[in-house]
């Protein structure tokens, strides 16, 4: 490191310019992936925070995948996976979204139908109540004491508990029979529900099970790609941070292509006098290193910066996994395309530094 | 400890065929002399150092710096013998744009491992040594071209070589700051005992050398001592060759 360190300090504005370079587009990639992880959560936090590792849909028909939308499970099928070795607990959960009306409020919500004492729901559900989520509440301007109407039903709010969202709506705890009046279609009459909360102990044949219930279970993480919105949007988002990590790492490969021709005078001089070219490229990428950890690092602090002033109605989760995390493969990425292009150190010849030419 | 290339033969792809840069060449340096080589552009005096600093390898024949036979060895041991025992003075001064003086005499010594303050005061010395010590801070751009030599004159001398080739390193500067150069590099080997290796156009600073070889057509031959060892007379060039040297320029 003893010629990088002085060559950073001495072309200031070359590395000045490939830093700003790389804080710019850290701090892009840490907005971008703070914004992914917030509209996730607002798509899947009701279903990634329920006390369950796997959800049952209804076996759809061949060639389709299962959807929220059009699973709808009895409660046969229920008592089937319940009854199940190694099934702990077999929970229905009917899930739609529904108008909402309190007072002078009205808002979309999701209502979640569970069973009483299901442990389900963050406070305990009974008929004729709901246990409505913060933002529920907060759009509803509602209290626990208050009475909600969902879809025409009217209900007295017992808490105001947890912060579940479900497609983009804040989610509303009620009864699995009071939701089966709510849930639009008059299809859910009966005993009724969408999916099957499964909690196994990790030795259920859970195929087999499937078999037997008529249902097809997918782990928590799975099922989400079976809401609509979320494989679409999540997908899109990922795709934009994907092409901005390989943008980044091409921009770096890029920049320290051109670096190294430009010193490829030095490198043979380097060279003639004995240098190793195992040394010369331990400095070089040792070089791209400290520029990208310098870079990222200021781009995710500015991303955290900006994220402490986002209003709480933009999704948006500033966690350690979404500003450390892009910026740890930012760096990993760019030190690869920097390794990429550093490796033409190898083919420079030390005989060049005997000709007059430079 | 010295230099000695023996019997060597260094060809080049030419086309179809083949060019002889070097044609069975033969040259001892002892320890503490200054051989000279001259001749025309195109002779083979770059190839002929390029053979001594072991950047190629010939076709033929052994070269031994410092008592080590170059042969048989690899890329990376050959690297080491450049770092340890030998020392090039470039015809330009290649000095590495972004260090100061003293950092391009520290650099060497980071070549091979050594933390550069452990080497300063050495570095200090040199550089005293070739004239430079207000200068040792300054980078090249901050430097005139015959400080810049000087420089590289030290560079070279920084990990003790017990051969030192020196290319054309007068031909970026003017008469006397040629003649002080080549005088540094005289009193510098007989003071440190290296085997120096000087190839160079300008008959005028032959006198500096111990002994002088014409290098025509790849192929080396004895053209005698710089000076009388009675009289100290100047070397006395063939005139083919000074006409030869007064139309070449600065590229042997």
């Amino acid at each position: 490191m003893f010629v990088a360190w002085r060559d950073l300090r001495f072309a200031k504005g070359r590395f000045a310019l490939m830093g700003s370079v790389i804080v710019l587009i850290t701090l892009l990639v840490g907005l971008l992936s703070a914004l992914t992880a917030g509209l996730a959560r607002a798509n899947t936090s009701a279903l990634t925070g329920l006390p369950a590792d796997h959800l049952s849909f209804a076996r759809p028909p061949a060639g389709q995948s299962v959807s929220f939308t059009a699973s709808s499970v009895g409660e046969r099928q229920w008592r089937a996976l319940a009854g199940r070795p190694g099934i702990e607990s077999a929970q229905p959960i009917g899930i739609s979204t529904v108008n909402a009306e309190a007072g002078h409020h009205t808002a979309a919500v999701s209502a979640f139908g569970v069973r009483p004492r299901s442990g389900l729901a963050p406070g305990e559900t009974a008929p004729g109540t709901a246990v409505l989520s913060q933002r529920a509440a907060d759009d509803l301007g509602a209290r626990p004491g208050d009475r909600v109407s969902l879809s025409g039903t009217t209900l007295r709010v017992s808490a105001v508990a947890g912060d579940a969202s479900y497609s983009h709506t804040p989610v509303v705890w009620i009864d699995l029979g009071d939701w089966q009046h709510v849930a639009p279609g008059g299809q859910r009459a009966g005993e009724r529900a969408t999916v099957i909360a499964l909690r196994s102990g990790g030795g259920a044949d859970l195929a087999a099970a499937d078999r037997a219930a008529g249902t097809e279970t997918r782990t928590v993480d799975g099922a989400l790609e079976a809401i609509g919105s979320y494989q679409a949007e999540n997908g899109s988002l990922q795709l934009m941070r994907g092409f901005l990590f390989v943008i980044s790492a091409m921009v770096i490969g890029a920049f320290f292509t051109v670096w190294t021709i430009q010193r490829s005078g030095d490198i043979a001089v380097l060279k003639a006098l004995g240098s190793s070219t195992p040394y010369l490229l331990r400095d070089a990428l040792g070089q791209a290193v400290i520029m990208l950890v310098g870079g990222t690092a200021l781009g995710t602090v500015l991303a955290a910066l900006i994220g402490a002033f986002v209003p709480d109605s933009v999704p948006f989760v500033m966690e350690p996994l979404t500003t450390i995390g892009p910026a740890v493969v930012m760096t990993v990425l760019g030190a690869a395309g920097a390794a990429l292009s550093i490796r033409r150190i190898t083919a420079v010849d030390p005989l060049t530094a005997l000709g007059s030419a430079r | 400890m010295s230099l000695q290339l023996d019997d060597i033969t260094l060809t080049y792809p030419d086309g179809d065929g083949r060019v002889t840069a070097l044609d069975r060449v033969t040259l001892h340096v002892p320890a503490g002399t200054v051989t000279a080589v001259v001749g025309p552009s195109g002779s083979g005096k770059s190839s002929l150092l390029a053979v001594a600093a072991t950047l190629v390898t010939p076709d033929s024949g052994t070269v031994t710096v410092g008592g080590t036979p170059t042969g048989s060895i690899g890329r990376a041991e050959r690297a080491e013998l450049r770092r340890r025992r030998l020392g090039i003075v470039f015809q330009q001064p290649n000095l590495l744009p972004s260090l100061t003086a003293l950092e391009q005499l520290q650099v060497m010594a980071h070549l091979d491992g050594h933390r550069p303050r452990e080497v300063r005061e050495r570095a200090e010395e040199l550089l005293a040594a070739v004239g430079l010590t207000d200068q040792a801070r300054r980078r090249p751009h901050q430097l005139s071209g015959g400080q810049r030599q000087r420089v590289n004159i030290a560079r070279a001398l920084m990990n003790e070589p017990s051969v030192l080739l020196v290319d054309e390193p007068t031909s970026a500067l003017d008469h006397e700051r040629g003649a002080a150069v080549l005088d540094l590099l005289a009193r510098l080997t007989r003071e440190r005992g290296t085997a120096t290796v000087l190839v160079t156009h300008d008959r005028a600073h032959l006198a500096v050398a111990d002994d002088v070889r014409e290098m025509v057509d790849g192929r080396l031959t004895a053209a005698g001592p710089a000076r009388d060892a009675a009289g100290g007379a100047p070397y006395a060039p063939t005139p083919e060759l000074d006409s030869a040297s007064d139309s070449s320029t600065a590229t042997c």
